[in-house]
């Protein structure tokens, strides 16, 4: 995965609490048999209004999505990750997140801020009296920081040096490589094979 | 302190372990089928990786397969199952797909080629895998992303669930059958019982199964909520391996049965919690409602829901009664069926059919009755020993292998308002197609039952 140290760019307010998964990609998506194409149903039932953030014009390229409480809660769905992630977000800030969806996300380099809800209000709406607003989201220092604003964010010391290392699950059992060959040589001689 | 099988299995797995992070396991043998796995394969092409050990891997085309001979209709089904042969073949990985000799239920196919074997870590991309338990291994089911790990790493890493004895003693009576077993104990432990546990079955009566009989165990298990179940190896273990494709040789065999022989739970091993039941008292059971653990001994009746104390088992029950179209108090003895189906990877094994055939031989249905053999190889020798004919000749549906049935995903489903007499595992709501109200019975029950049209005993025949 994509790793992630600092990340600056524009921002989109989603005035809604309680995104769910469901919200985020409706159950239809989860037929397809590919990894790609996700964005297209990134919230697609909320898109089918004209109005909504998302179809907007002033906010396209928008890649930091600030959001009401309560966001990603719901069934576990790893789509819903995907396809925030392929329609350009790179970071998603709200007061409170569910576990299941935060947990997804920073496995897959999708980073979760909290910030005070307080401060999410002031960044939204900062952001909508200035769509082109630069925000920065700076995990290194563990800070966001718009106009004159810094604001720090909590995040464990193991999660956030996989996502500077861009190291997904995978990439992380890859590191013991040596461990799983080591494995492999003392397994006993007659375990079946498939060949 | 001794250990138990479990125990002993996980930490003969165990690749790396560290403080407050999550134990490494080797993965002995890995199962693919078309649903859960065509995004993990995207996902290795899509990070640059490969299938680690495509030689512990195998695949084949199970849930999306219609059960007679032609194409598949549905795109969807269609799309999954293409996508897994062109995954299979450039990663280089061994599939049997439709038509081929090989083909089945994902968890028929291990145990029939041995490559199901004592003391394994056996992981798929589906919850009844817990089927191969029944070796004495610890296998269970997984998501898409752990596939894809798996795939990429032929590791996972997990937390070593606790350990649980279901200690069955006595015997079974005759014509109670493992299915029986099974559902009453999931209806004893009920669907949550069983959750963060991996169970052994054991005592007499467990000892006693044949390896149809456990697999049908240890393959529900994950309908009492664990996430495996287990039985440790023995002599009928052995000789239901021995000569099978994969399965050790010469001194390889030798070798290989003296270390199974040491996968039993020691004397002074201790579990974390003890369950006992008493197979003698059993008679055979179904479920009367939408989860496995609503079941009831066929002689009693369907519960009012105000004989539940607990409220949420109560409005449970009461939901189930309305979406099942019953009335408390109703015999179980006179429900109606317009359907039975006898099949899956909990019944669809040689012995399921054998007894099915034995109760068909010489009577006639009068629902309609689908037996699908649960791999190609359960299909060929079952027509070898003549039971097609017995089937036919008893008005029976006669199909090809596959999951048929036991879920909605192919052309086999009930219509809105249809019942079954069902030998698979699940009767959620619309498991069997929108609408469809399962009993979950045994190969026997529900062969008598073809015959009657009403939930039957072989007995009562
Ligand atoms: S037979 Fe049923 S439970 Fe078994 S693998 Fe197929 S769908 Fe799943």
């Amino acid at each position: 995965m994509e790793a992630f140290t600092t990340h600056a760019g524009t921002a989109v307010p989603l005035r809604r609490s309680n995104v769910d998964t469901d919200q985020i990609i409706p159950a239809v998506w989860l037929k397809q048999v590919s990894r790609t194409g996700f964005e297209k149903g990134l919230f697609a039932a909320w898109r089918e209004d004209p109005t909504f953030v998302l179809n907007d014009p002033a906010y396209e390229g928008g890649s930091i999505l600030v959001s009401g409480p309560d966001f990603g809660t719901g069934s576990s769905r790893e789509h819903a990750v995907w396809a925030l992630q392929q329609y350009g977000f790179r970071a998603v800030i709200a007061a409170r997140f569910g576990d299941i969806f935060r947990n997804n996300s920073t496995k897959m380099g999708l980073l979760p801020v909290i910030l005070p809800g307080e401060k999410v209000e002031a960044l939204q709406t900062a952001v909508e009296a200035d769509p082109k607003l630069q925000v920065t989201v700076d995990l290194v220092e563990r800070q966001v920081r718009w106009a004159d604003e810094v604001v720090s964010f909590e995040i464990d010391d193991y999660t956030r040096w996989r996502l500077m290392e861009g190291l997904d699950d995978i990439g992380l059992t890859l590191r013991h490589g040596d461990d799983v060959a080591a494995y492999e040589n003392g397994r006993q001689p007659w375990l079946p094979t498939t060949v | 302190m001794g250990r138990t099988l479990a125990e002993k299995v996980w930490e003969q797995h165990v690749v790396r372990r560290a403080e407050g992070e999550p134990d490494l396991l080797y993965i002995d043998l890995h199962l693919i089928h078309e649903v859960t796995s065509p995004q993990a394969f995207d996902g290795l092409r899509l990070a640059g990786r490969k299938v680690r050990r495509p030689d512990l891997t195998i695949a084949t085309e199970d849930h999306n397969v219609p059960t007679v001979l032609g194409p598949i209709a549905d795109p969807v089904s269609k799309t999954q199952v293409e996508t897994l042969r062109k995954n299979a073949a450039e990663f280089g990985i061994r599939l049997h797909p439709m038509g081929d000799a090989g083909q089945g239920v994902v968890h028929i196919i291990g145990p029939q080629f041995g490559l199901t074997q004592p003391g394994m870590t056996i992981v798929c991309g589906d919850s009844h895998t817990s089927t191969h338990g029944a070796f004495g291994g610890i296998a269970f089911g997984i998501g898409t992303s752990e596939v894809e790990h798996v795939l990429a790493t032929q590791t996972l890493p997990a937390y070593r669930p606790k350990t649980m004895a279901i200690e069955v003693s006595g015997e079974l009576p005759v014509g109670v059958t493992a299915k029986d077993l099974i559902l009453a104990i999931i209806a004893k432990i009920g669907t949550g019982g069983g959750q963060g546990y991996i169970v052994e079955y054991r005592g007499e009566a467990v000892r006693k199964l044949s390896m149809e009989g456990r697999m049908t165990v240890c393959n529900m298990s994950i309908e009492a909520g664990a996430r495996a179940g287990m039985i440790a190896p023995d002599e009928t273990t052995f000789a239901y391996l021995k000569g099978r494709t994969h399965a050790p040789e010469g001194q390889a065999w030798d070798q290989a049965v003296t270390y199974w022989k040491s996968l039993r739970t020691d004397d002074d091993a201790v579990f974390d919690k003890v369950v006992e039941i008493d197979a003698s008292t059993l008679t055979p059971f179904v479920t009367w409602g939408t989860n496995p653990g609503q079941g009831l001994p066929l002689g009693a009746s369907v519960p009012s829901p105000e004989s539940f104390d607990d409220p949420v088992a109560r409005s449970a029950a009461e939901r189930a009664l309305e979406y099942m179209g019953l009335a408390a108090g109703t015999p179980l003895r006179e429900i109606e069926v317009d359907t039975v189906f006898v099949g899956s990877c909990t019944n669809g094994r040689i012995e399921d059919l054998r007894s099915a055939a034995e109760i068909l031989r010489g009577r006639q249905v009068t629902t309609r009755t689908l037996i699908v053999p649960g791999s190609m190889m359960v299909k060929k020798q079952a027509e070898e020993e003549g039971l097609h004919e017995v089937f036919k000749a008893a008005g029976a549906e006669w199909r090809e292998a596959g999951c048929s049935m036991c879920l909605g995903m192919n052309p086999d489903t009930l219509k809105p308002g249809e019942r079954s007499a069902s030998t698979s595992n699940r009767n959620f709501e619309g498991r069997q197609g929108k609408g469809g109200r399962t009993h979950l019975v045994s190969p026997q029950v529900a062969a008598a039952t073809a015959v009657t049209g009403r939930l039957t005993a072989p007995a009562d025949l």
